[in-house]
């Protein structure tokens, strides 16, 4: 859980560095994504480096899902009668939002990537530069995408927000008050800045910033 | 508690508790009323009150488990309006009356986790418990003459934690307050304990592999960090032990364990 979980921290830390390029101009972006793909040759063949870090991905989504389920059905059998009352005293809004928000994270992946990947779904036009696909997708007119992108982005804050810190004491980091302070501040601070990288993006298209 | 005149001047409860006439029937919650508590009763106290009524009235009186009443044994755990040892951080019995209101109604139901199955109303078996520490919660030394005690020397901080780690009693309410209902608490209390001190080091890998493996096998859930066992704790064992309790893993299945 925690190691694939910080796999998809470094990856979603590259991907905002990605995204931010589009207020670099879409030479930059468009160069940029064409370079992602280029990236290594001759050494690597053609899209290579991103096959490479699709299968990792592919495998830590795997191992994160199979993790997750399993600690979950362990709840529901370590508990089969509830309460009739329960409060919850320390838990965070986040930790409790874990599982939904997993569920719900997997499925903004999968409309994701049918959306600028494979291009399956075409909300504006399908456009051959890269820029153009991003910024006619979060167009005025088509709100209902910059709607699904924000909520998304809301919940990889809450996700990184618990994940970061659960990490940190699965992997045996937290011996102290001290380092439990600052496991829970570095679960903060990257939901704030993960979230928020990625969802400037959409919110200056969206106010005329990038066009 | 009356005044001069004969009227009754205590709290005036509704009590909300599950009854189960033993381990193998259903269960249900019943309603029951109590006067005249006072204020300076414990919640045990308390309890007393009503079964001396229902005693009086023939009926079967409420199963709960005590024993010192004074906060240092583990044996008592109520789960009171959903909070484990109720809304004060401290034991059952040592929870006052004073924390709840006047006609006030009081939810009571027994710890909930599949590894403690509930033997009568309120009384749960908390035999997995023993058998994790069977597993490793413990040193083995040559019994005979006690040693010298400065020949093994221990720094303060180490004797400190140690001693805060093992003031666990082992009551469960981790388990009942953890909505995964997991033990990690419980494990790495005593994992952190014995790991603190040079006595523990010999079996410090084994115990922890042990200790985890029945943990799991008793039907406890698994951890994920959420943090309602350590504020439900009577003896406020921190977090930190479940982090020791990874690291202590990792460290055994790293020299192959």
């Amino acid at each position: 859980m925690a190691v694939t979980g910080l796999v998809f921290i470094g990856y979603v830390l590259l991907h905002m560095y990605g995204n931010l390029k589009v207020f670099a101009g879409q030479e930059a972006f468009d160069e940029y994504a064409h370079h992602l793909r280029t990236f290594g040759e001759p050494m690597l063949p053609h899209e290579g480096l991103l096959w490479i870090i699709r299968a990792v991905l592919l495998l830590s989504i795997i191992g994160h899902a199979y993790a997750a389920f399993t600690l979950w059905g362990r709840a529901n059998r370590a508990r089969t009668q509830k309460y009739v009352v329960k409060k919850a005293v320390a838990a965070t809004l986040s930790s409790k939002m874990m599982r939904w928000g997993g569920v719900t994270l997997l499925l903004f992946v999968i409309f994701h990537l049918l959306h600028f990947t494979t291009r399956t779904i075409n909300v504006n036009g399908d456009k051959d530069s890269p820029y153009e696909r991003v910024v006619s997708s979060f167009q005025p007119e088509m709100w209902w995408v910059t709607v699904i992108y924000l909520l998304a982005m809301g919940a990889l804050a809450m996700h990184l927000r618990h994940g970061v810190w659960s990490a940190c004491q699965t992997l045996g980091l937290t011996n102290n008050a001290k380092s439990r302070a600052r496991a829970n501040f570095a679960g903060v601070f990257l939901a704030v800045v993960i979230a928020g990288g990625f969802a400037l993006v959409p919110l200056s298209i969206l106010l005329g910033i990038v066009d | 508690m009356s005044a001069p005149d004969g009227t009754k001047t205590g709290m005036k409860l509704t009590l909300n508790i599950w009854r189960q006439p033993d381990a193998t029937s259903p269960g249900k919650m019943h309603t029951y009323q109590v006067e005249d508590v006072s204020e300076d009763m414990s919640f045990l106290e308390m309890l007393d009150v009503l079964n001396e009524q229902l005693n009086a009235a023939g009926e079967d009186p409420v199963a709960f488990d005590s024993d010192c009443r004074e906060g240092i044994c583990g044996m008592c755990g109520l789960m009171i309006n959903g909070q484990a040892h109720g809304p004060v951080t401290t034991t059952t019995c040592q929870l006052h009356m004073r924390s709840f209101k006047d006609g006030e109604t009081i939810t009571i139901e027994p710890w909930r986790a599949d590894a403690f199955p509930v033997l009568k109303d309120l009384v749960v078996d908390r035999g997995a418990f023993d058998r994790i520490i069977q597993q490793g919660g413990y040193i083995s030394v040559n019994t005979g003459s006690a040693p010298e005690a400065h020949s093994v020397q221990v720094p303060k901080e180490d004797a400190d934690r140690a001693f805060d780690m093992a003031t666990c009693i082992g009551c469960g309410a981790c388990v009942a307050a953890c909505p995964n209902g997991s033990a990690s608490l419980f494990m790495g209390a005593k994992i952190t304990h014995l790991g603190q001190l040079p006595q523990g080091q010999a079996e410090r890998d084994k115990r922890v592999v042990n200790m985890v493996a029945q943990h799991d096998h008793e039907g406890f859930g698994g951890c994920t960090n959420i943090g309602e066992c350590t504020s439900a704790c009577p003896k406020e064992i921190p977090l930190d032990v479940i982090s020791q309790l990874n690291k202590d893993l990792r460290t055994a299945m790293k020299h192959g364990r």
